[in-house]
């Protein structure tokens, strides 16, 4: 089973020579610490930056320059700033290349519930639905199930919606998936969980076919 | 040239009254107008609605005229973070709606620049669908959003002249661009105010035409919401 970093280490094998990257709060956060050195990668974080650095050194921070997740971050050579209506063109426009973000719950047909549990607990949705809306290239990282056990990869959400019909990859504690045809599609498995304990965790209905591998980082 | 520049905040905000609709920039408490929002908060103004990317935190931002029952309707994108919003939220007391952000800044930019309404996928098949009109466009189903309208945009800049030019800094920038012009009303407020000439024209973000009344403010408190440092070496 993998841990938060161990998501983002598999994902970052996503990450390919030449991408602009979104990334989203919390685990896809932690992908940027994992992405080749060999390869050149821009992230862009949805509040007005392209070419988003690691943190600053401690009392380098800049009250105005921080990321989507409000943290304070630094500027690589080569970044720009822009206004909200400016990113979101990047985003609607399809010239972001991935978007990697966390879910609550995806279903197996690839829609994906990430922002409200009515009466309980209201964050809003940020630029979520923007992105999921429009990329082509989206990536869930999340935890399979939820502290209480229950699937969260399922028939259908139950939760209000993000998005309909737009996750392609998902790169859970246990598995990587596909949204294939309206079903998951197992792809690997994290080291020493097998096929069962997947399916036992699943709720959706799953592809399986052949032997499944598990995951090389 | 025209001179856009008032006195202080006091004058900037004049004409404001209970039940309008003001914008604010800001993306959390990054290049939010503060002076501007203390002025409010002072004025005691009540009943508005406010659209704004967030709410502020509790003690700052937004959150100071949450505190004060001033708010009677917050359109945002994203309110976590605030726990005096989510109890206002939850208990009724505050109307809120939630939109996606792209879609908040396109309707600002809408707003701005004449475009009564427009087609955005964001938000298709979700209940930010609820009402509005859909319209099919290469195979993939699009909402109409309509343009904001508001009587007061509050905005942050880093630099700006008489002329009312403005010049943004780093992510400061966000949503404040966006809403110069949008509103019947913009106030910009900047860290430091120039002559006219004092900007390089090549470098203006917004000219002076879409900004109503300029003021410098008086302190900037810039509070930072996450620390997140490395250690040297």
């Amino acid at each position: 089973m993998l841990d938060k970093n161990q998501i983002a280490q598999r994902i970052a094998k996503e990450v390919k020579d030449g991408y602009y990257v979104n990334l989203g709060i919390g685990i896809p956060t932690l992908v940027a610490n994992f992405v080749r050195e060999d390869i050149e990668v821009d992230f862009q974080s949805e509040n007005g930056i392209l070419g988003m650095g690691p943190f600053p050194f401690d009392g380098e921070e800049d009250p105005d320059l921080i990321n989507a997740g409000k943290q304070t971050i630094t500027a690589l050579p080569g970044a720009s700033f822009f206004d909200s209506a400016t990113s979101f063109s990047m985003i609607r426009g399809q010239h972001v290349d991935l978007t990697i973000l966390g879910a609550m719950e995806v279903s197996q047909n690839g829609d994906i519930a990430n922002w409200k549990i009515p009466g309980k607990m209201v964050k809003g949705m940020g630029g979520a639905m923007d992105l999921v809306a429009s990329a082509d290239n989206i990536i869930v990282a999340m935890m399979h199930t939820n502290r209480a056990g229950q699937s969260k990869l399922l028939k259908d959400c139950s939760l209000p919606l993000t998005g309909v019909n737009c996750v392609k990859k998902i790169v859970s504690n246990l598995a990587v998936l596909e949204v294939k045809d309206g079903r998951f599609k197992l792809l690997e498995r994290a080291p020493g969980v097998s096929v069962d304990e997947i399916k036992e965790a699943t709720e959706g209905e799953l592809i399986i076919e052949g032997d499944i591998p598990e995951m090389k980082f | 040239m025209i001179n856009k520049t008032v006195a202080n905040v006091t004058e900037a905000c004049k004409g404001v009254e209970d039940g309008m609709t003001f914008m604010l920039g800001g993306f959390g408490l990054s290049g939010i107008p503060e002076n501007s929002i203390a002025e409010l908060v002072r004025l005691n103004v009540s009943e508005v609605t406010c659209i704004s990317n967030n709410a502020g935190v509790d003690n700052f931002g937004l959150g100071q005229l949450l505190q004060k029952h001033q708010i009677k309707k917050m359109i945002s994108s994203y309110v976590g973070e605030n726990a005096e919003f989510e109890r206002q939220m939850l208990s009724g007391e505050l109307e809120v709606e939630l939109i996606p952000q792209g879609t908040l800044a396109q309707r600002c930019l809408a707003a701005q620049s004449g475009i009564p309404a427009f087609y955005t996928p964001a938000g298709y098949g979700t209940e930010v669908a609820d009402g509005k009109e859909s319209r099919e466009f290469k195979g993939k189903m699009h909402l109409m959003e309509r343009a904001f309208e508001a009587n007061f945009a509050f905005v942050k800049a880093w630099k700006g002249d008489e002329a009312g030019n403005l010049i943004f800094k780093g992510t400061a920038r966000n949503f404040n661009p966006n809403m110069c012009g949008a509103a019947t009303i913009t106030v910009a407020e900047v860290e430091e105010l120039l002559p006219a000439g004092s900007l390089d024209p090549n470098q203006i973000h917004i000219p002076g035409i879409f900004v109503q009344r300029i003021f410098q403010g008086e302190r900037y408190e810039k509070r930072i919401e996450q620390l997140t440092v490395r250690k040297k070496g």
